[in-house]
């Protein structure tokens, strides 16, 4: 049942999102029709054809909740409404068994496929906000619950309670449109869908705040949102790449912690531990996504992750490559953390003091100020350069704004080594002093 | 459904700016109307902030001051109301507008009681 609510909640909500135009309705609807089938087929068996069966229902459930509502002014609207659903509803569920057939599936299917990509371009719409797009995506077209989404961004149940109510108030109040878009805009509200999956994967895989630096259900929900987006738009290859760039990562998350909840850094990760499968399609898909033009930034990033992957050890990773990838990445999308990583992929071409002059450049230019990773990226050249003293007040600088407990500790620990490096030295030098 | 589309930008900017640049703009905001004959329901441009008084009502005391309601870095110039069968077509309309350029386009709902 949990597989099946799973997999078919977002084409239920979908389709009668369609025809009621009314998120809270359709989310109601469909729990309703999922309670009662949990019910009913205890007792009577699953019918041959589940979604039918639970889609008519929630279209009934759907008509039945309308007429309860009071008289509005919106009556003639609601009662086309009304007249909608109940000419897709059959005499009863079980007929849905025999009213189908296997052509009928596939037709439904395809118009489900339909209502679930106008889904997923209304809750990703730029009118609504980056959390609001990201809430109400997770919502309704994989039916998270409320609590489960705010557990995985780290605030109270009401707060994401309140900020999913308001997303849906802005679609009705705004009249936001339930539409794929057009053509000529389809490519720049990708880019917003694409964009909202990006964080929800980010957040799963490097957590801003709180215990766990990963959190898997995120980036679990966010690859099968990807898929879902490649599905539903076979001629795109920007979600093909963003998928790509997904898999060849996360197929690192089992290596990233070590037994103890502790970070692991990339040059030390046990490699053996990573999921070669996924990095394997993963690579696939960026083979094909780099194909495609306007090279999108995606591919160029899966590309990276995807050199990483080939690499059986740390040392034998092809940083010259990167080197280039990144060189590419700065000019089709360039930001501060792009330049970033792209001096920290020079330090292993052209040497750590390379690598710290541009991370200087970078800081100096203030475009990352609060963020932990110049400073934690300036300690960690300074330590690879053995100026500890140095690297020390770095790594307190990066203390200062870190968000998760595991990075902080992985600071902590690399600042104790600076420090007691710090002490040796002064004791070696005191000592010599007194002989002296 | 209605939609009150408020036009925000720098006053300096339309002041200063150059005869034929200001002329060509101006055709723009009149050419709206042509461009969404069946959205563009009507709207003026504003003089300036400088001509704006604010009233408030305060314990049945009628309180009048010089100059707009706040003092922002952009300041509403004028405003279209529009009929659109959706956000994305008032979006549209917005985006013609010359000030969005340089400025910002708030797009409203119109209350319906």
């Amino acid at each position: 049942m949990g597989a099946l609510h799973r997999a078919e909640w977002g084409r239920i909500v979908a389709s009668l999102i369609r025809t009621t135009r009314d998120f809270e309705l359709a989310e109601e609807a469909a729990q309703e029709a999922f309670a009662e089938a949990l019910a009913a087929w205890a007792e009577r068996g699953v019918p041959r054809e589940p979604r039918a069966w639970i889609l008519t229902t929630a279209r009934r459930r759907a008509i039945d909740r309308i007429r309860r509502r009071e008289r509005s002014r919106e009556h003639e609207a609601e009662l086309a409404v009304i007249a909608e659903l109940a000419r897709s509803v059959v005499a009863s569920p079980d007929d849905a068994r025999e009213a189908g057939g296997d052509e009928g599936a596939d037709a439904g299917a395809a118009a489900l496929d339909d209502d679930r990509l106008r889904l997923v371009f209304t809750c990703c719409h730029p009118a609504l906000a980056p959390e609001a797009q990201v809430a109400l995506t997770l919502r309704t077209l994989l039916g998270l619950e409320t609590e489960e989404i705010a557990r995985a961004f780290l605030v109270p149940t009401a707060t994401m309670a309140q900020r999913l109510v308001r997303a849906k108030a802005k679609i009705r109040e705004a009249r936001i449109p339930y539409e794929v878009p057009p053509p000529e805009r389809l490519a720049e509200r990708l880019e917003g869908v694409l964009h909202a999956l990006y964080l929800v994967f980010n957040e799963g895989y490097a957590a801003t705040r709180g215990e766990a630096l990963v959190r898997q259900e995120l980036c679990a929900e966010a690859i099968r949102l990807a898929r879902l987006v490649v599905e539903l738009l076979p001629e795109r290859h920007e979600p093909i790449a963003l998928l790509a760039l997904m898999l060849l990562v996360d197929a690192r998350r089992p290596a990233r912690l070590g037994e103890d909840g502790e970070l692991v850094l990339l040059e030390e990760q046990d490699r053996s531990r990573w999921d070669r499968a996924l990095a394997d399609e993963g690579r696939a898909l960026a083979v094909r996504a780099l194909r495609a033009r306007p090279l999108h930034p995606y591919a160029v990033q899966a590309a990276i992750a995807a050199v990483h992957a080939d690499a059986a050890r740390a040392e034998a990773t092809d940083w010259a490559q990167i080197e280039k990838l990144y060189d590419v990445l700065r000019e089709l999308a360039p930001s501060p953390i792009v330049e970033l990583n792209a001096a920290v992929a020079s330090a292993f071409v052209r040497g750590a003091a390379h690598a710290l002059a541009r991370v200087e450049e970078i800081e100096s230019s203030g475009a990352l100020e609060g963020n932990h990773l110049v400073a934690a990226t300036r300690a960690d050249l300074l330590w690879r350069l053995e100026r500890r003293e140095e690297a020390a007040r770095a790594y307190r600088e990066a203390l200062a704004s870190v968000g998760t407990a595991p990075e902080r500790r992985f600071l902590e620990r690399r600042l104790r080594a600076c420090e007691g490096a710090e002490d040796e030295e002064r004791a070696r030098r005191e000592g010599a002093r007194e002989r002296c | 459904m209605e939609y009150l589309v408020l036009i925000y930008e720098p006053e300096a900017a339309w002041e200063n700016m150059p005869e034929p640049q200001k002329k060509a703009e101006l055709a723009e905001y009149m050419g709206l109307g042509a461009a969404f004959p069946d959205r563009v329901r009507g709207g003026h441009g504003l003089k300036p902030t400088r001509t704006a008084t604010t009233v408030r009502v305060r314990e049945g005391k009628v309180m009048t001051t010089d100059g707009p309601f706040a003092e922002t870095r952009e300041q509403l110039g004028g405003y279209y109301v529009i009929e659109a069968k959706d956000l994305d077509a008032a979006i549209e309309v917005a985006a013609k507008i010359p000030a969005a350029r340089r400025g910002s386009i708030e797009i409203r709902p119109v209350m319906t009681y």
